[in-house]
């Protein structure tokens, strides 16, 4: 990689494209890795994965074994879901704070209207789906709307959501936490998709499953749809594209709503998985989101990123919560190791805007 | 301004007037766009030139007079209905999005996919073709598709607008101010591309407030003054130095260089006078 600062003319990989115009000889691979959003975070995984594998203080090396993938897919799935959705919303330009209370709050309607009102839990999780999507479809309205910062709005919706979780579970149960009976009509099966465990020995997580399919979902519709290229457009310049006639107010509601639908199924897999939730879930995850999102090489100010990415922050997020047990270290430093990588990550991804988005003559 | 010719032109604006409450922005306007011919509208800031565009483009209707489009008489619902009948804006920054890929930025907005129901995907492959295809015809040799639109100079992210606009059929081409944001050498470029689209037999619509830009590629001048048609000319018809002298305004030109003659003690400042008067149009001060 040192060639790049040499004159002599390094042997071009693709000699195919070659011919063209003799200035660049056509683009190198290397170039052309380098423009993928996610290869930083995927650099990064590694070397995070090498760090933990190598401090393990655990007898026969639990974090590079199977039992140890179990722990660290588990914790990086329940990130990874919203990951990938707030990655989406992202490269649309906004952003969603209430999405780590959005879990929580979707796991306590469905808690109430299982237990409370002994409701089918599929029929639950479909209100769920349906009370979630309305709840994105509001944030989106009133950015639209009122012009104000996604932050802010959202923001707002967090705070009015997380005193709702409390305040509406004291109510109802006296208590801080809705059960889920696993005798309601419908649980059995909807817990063997959404909240049971697969692979028997190892017992991994349904989400990771979701989590996959999800991460493979968003990928085709962000790189191969034209939903996909109105996401980046919108978030890369909403004028040039309202200009083009891109729907860019549709566009941006489809995303706050996808982003509060996932939190609605994060929520429904707590609420099964535990068989129950506690009001507080979710409450300060959204950062998490964010951070997993960003190290996957999105930039906060939309435009460029992706969903795979996303999960590979997800990971890493994983990674470093397990490992920092495994290792035998003082949990709490997993804050600090996440906010290092948070900062290696945004100057990552600053340089590789600069080189985007300025003329290259 | 009668019909000088017997082809019926691609775009006519008749005696248009456009109002925002009780201001006038736009009072009995008319000009042609036909075919193979760049219009060139003048005016200085506040002339009107904006408003113009958007009823071309159908942001605005026009509350007087009428629009016709190969001789029929139509109202635009919005920027739909203007595209559709084949008038197409290129706006100076709100041409393409930095951060995308030339081929994303060439289909967005009106994508070619394939398949149907949920495989319904984009045709990467025949998007990269063509948009490859359309820049060479503007002469601009695309080596990487996925090169970010950002990358490009100034007049080639311009060009790419253009070369978009012509292959979703424009027959219509409104370039709002393509130079203003660039430096001599990228004006250039774009006056090219300017004579390009001509040449495939496009009509063009070029705003701008810069007569030396618009003098050497114009067929016509359409001069616009706070709102009013100050003038319409064939080329043989002007003289940049007339066409530079009408835009500024002649008196004011002349008051200018009369308060600058007072307070030139310096002979630059004084030759700058001396042009200034010339420009008024020579009248004897």
């Amino acid at each position: 990689m040192s060639v790049a600062s040499q004159p002599v003319p390094a042997p071009a990989p693709s000699a195919k494209e070659a011919g063209a115009d003799e200035r660049t000889g056509g683009v190198r691979l290397i170039v052309r890795l380098l423009q993928r959003p996610e290869l930083g975070a995927l650099l990064g995984a590694m070397a995070v994965y090498a760090l933990f594998a190598t401090v393990d203080a655990t007898p026969g090396h639990r974090f590079s074994s199977i039992a140890g993938m179990q722990n660290w897919t588990d914790v990086a799935s329940s990130y990874g879901i919203m990951a990938v959705a707030v990655a989406l919303l992202m490269i649309g330009g906004e952003f969603d704070l209430s999405a780590g209370v959005m879990t929580g709050t979707s796991g306590l309607l469905l808690g109430m209207m299982i237990t409370r009102y002994q409701l089918n839990v599929w029929v639950g999780i479909v209100v769920v789906l349906v009370f979630a999507a309305v709840i994105g479809a509001m944030n989106g309205l009133l950015v639209i709307r009122t012009k104000l910062p996604s932050f802010i709005i959202t923001l707002a919706t967090f705070f009015v959501l997380r005193g709702v979780d409390v305040g509406v579970t004291k109510l109802l149960t006296n208590t801080v936490r809705f059960d889920v009976s696993d005798h309601a009509p419908g649980f059995a099966s909807a817990q063997a998709i959404l909240g049971s465990t697969f692979l028997a020995p190892y017992n991994f997580q349904d989400a990771v499953l979701w989590w996959i399919a999800i991460t493979i979902i968003a990928t085709w519709v962000l790189t191969q749809t034209t939903f996909g290229n109105w996401i980046f457009a919108v978030g890369g310049d909403a004028n040039a594209a309202r200009a083009v006639g891109v729907p860019v107010v549709r566009t941006k509601i489809i995303l706050f709503m996808v982003t509060a639908m996932s939190a609605g199924l994060v929520g429904i897999m707590v609420a099964l998985r535990f068989k129950g939730i506690q009001s507080g879930q979710g409450v300060g995850q959204e950062f998490f989101y964010i951070i997993a999102a960003v190290v996957g090489g999105c930039l906060l100010t939309g435009g460029y990123g992706s969903a795979i990415g996303a999960s590979i922050g997800a990971l890493i997020i994983g990674f470093a919560q397990i490992g920092i047990i495994f290792a035998g270290w003082e949990s709490d430093w997993y804050y600090t190791f996440l906010g290092v990588i948070l900062f290696l990550a945004v100057g990552v991804n600053t340089v590789v805007r600069r080189r985007a988005s300025s003329a290259r003559r | 301004m009668n019909d000088s010719k017997k082809v019926i032109p691609l775009l006519e604006v008749r005696n248009v007037s456009k109002y925002f409450g009780s201001v006038i922005a736009l009072r009995d306007i008319s000009m042609q766009v036909n075919g193979g011919e760049v219009t060139c509208v003048l005016g200085d800031n506040g002339a009107g030139k904006s408003t113009l565009i958007k009823i071309l483009s159908g942001v605005h209707p026009h509350d007087d007079g009428e629009l016709l489009v190969e001789g029929h008489s139509v109202h635009f619902g919005g920027p739909r209905d203007a595209r559709a009948a084949g008038i197409s804006v290129v706006f100076q920054d709100l041409a393409t999005v930095p951060l995308m890929s030339i081929w994303r930025n060439f289909f967005l907005g009106s994508e070619p996919t394939l398949g149907i129901g949920p495989a319904r995907r984009l045709d990467i492959g025949f998007a990269k073709k063509v948009m490859r295809e359309e820049m060479g015809k503007m002469g601009i040799d695309v080596r990487d598709p996925n090169q970010p639109v950002g990358t490009l100079s100034g007049g080639e992210r311009q060009a790419v607008a253009i070369a978009r606009a012509v292959y979703f059929g424009a027959k219509v081409l409104i370039l709002d101010e393509p130079t203003s944001a660039l430096g001599v050498r990228q004006s250039g470029i774009v006056l090219k591309y300017v004579v390009q689209a001509r040449e495939r037999g496009l009509g063009v619509i070029f705003i701008t407030h810069n007569p030396h830009h618009a003098f050497p590629v114009g067929d016509r001048f359409v001069l616009l003054n706070r709102g009013r048609l100050m003038g319409s000319f064939a080329k043989s018809e002007t003289t940049l130095a007339e066409l530079t002298q009408m835009m500024a305004g002649g008196e004011e030109l002349e008051r200018l260089s009369k308060e600058l003659e007072k307070m030139a003690t310096e002979p630059e400042l004084e030759q700058v006078a001396r042009e200034l008067a010339q420009e008024a149009g020579g009248k004897p001060g």
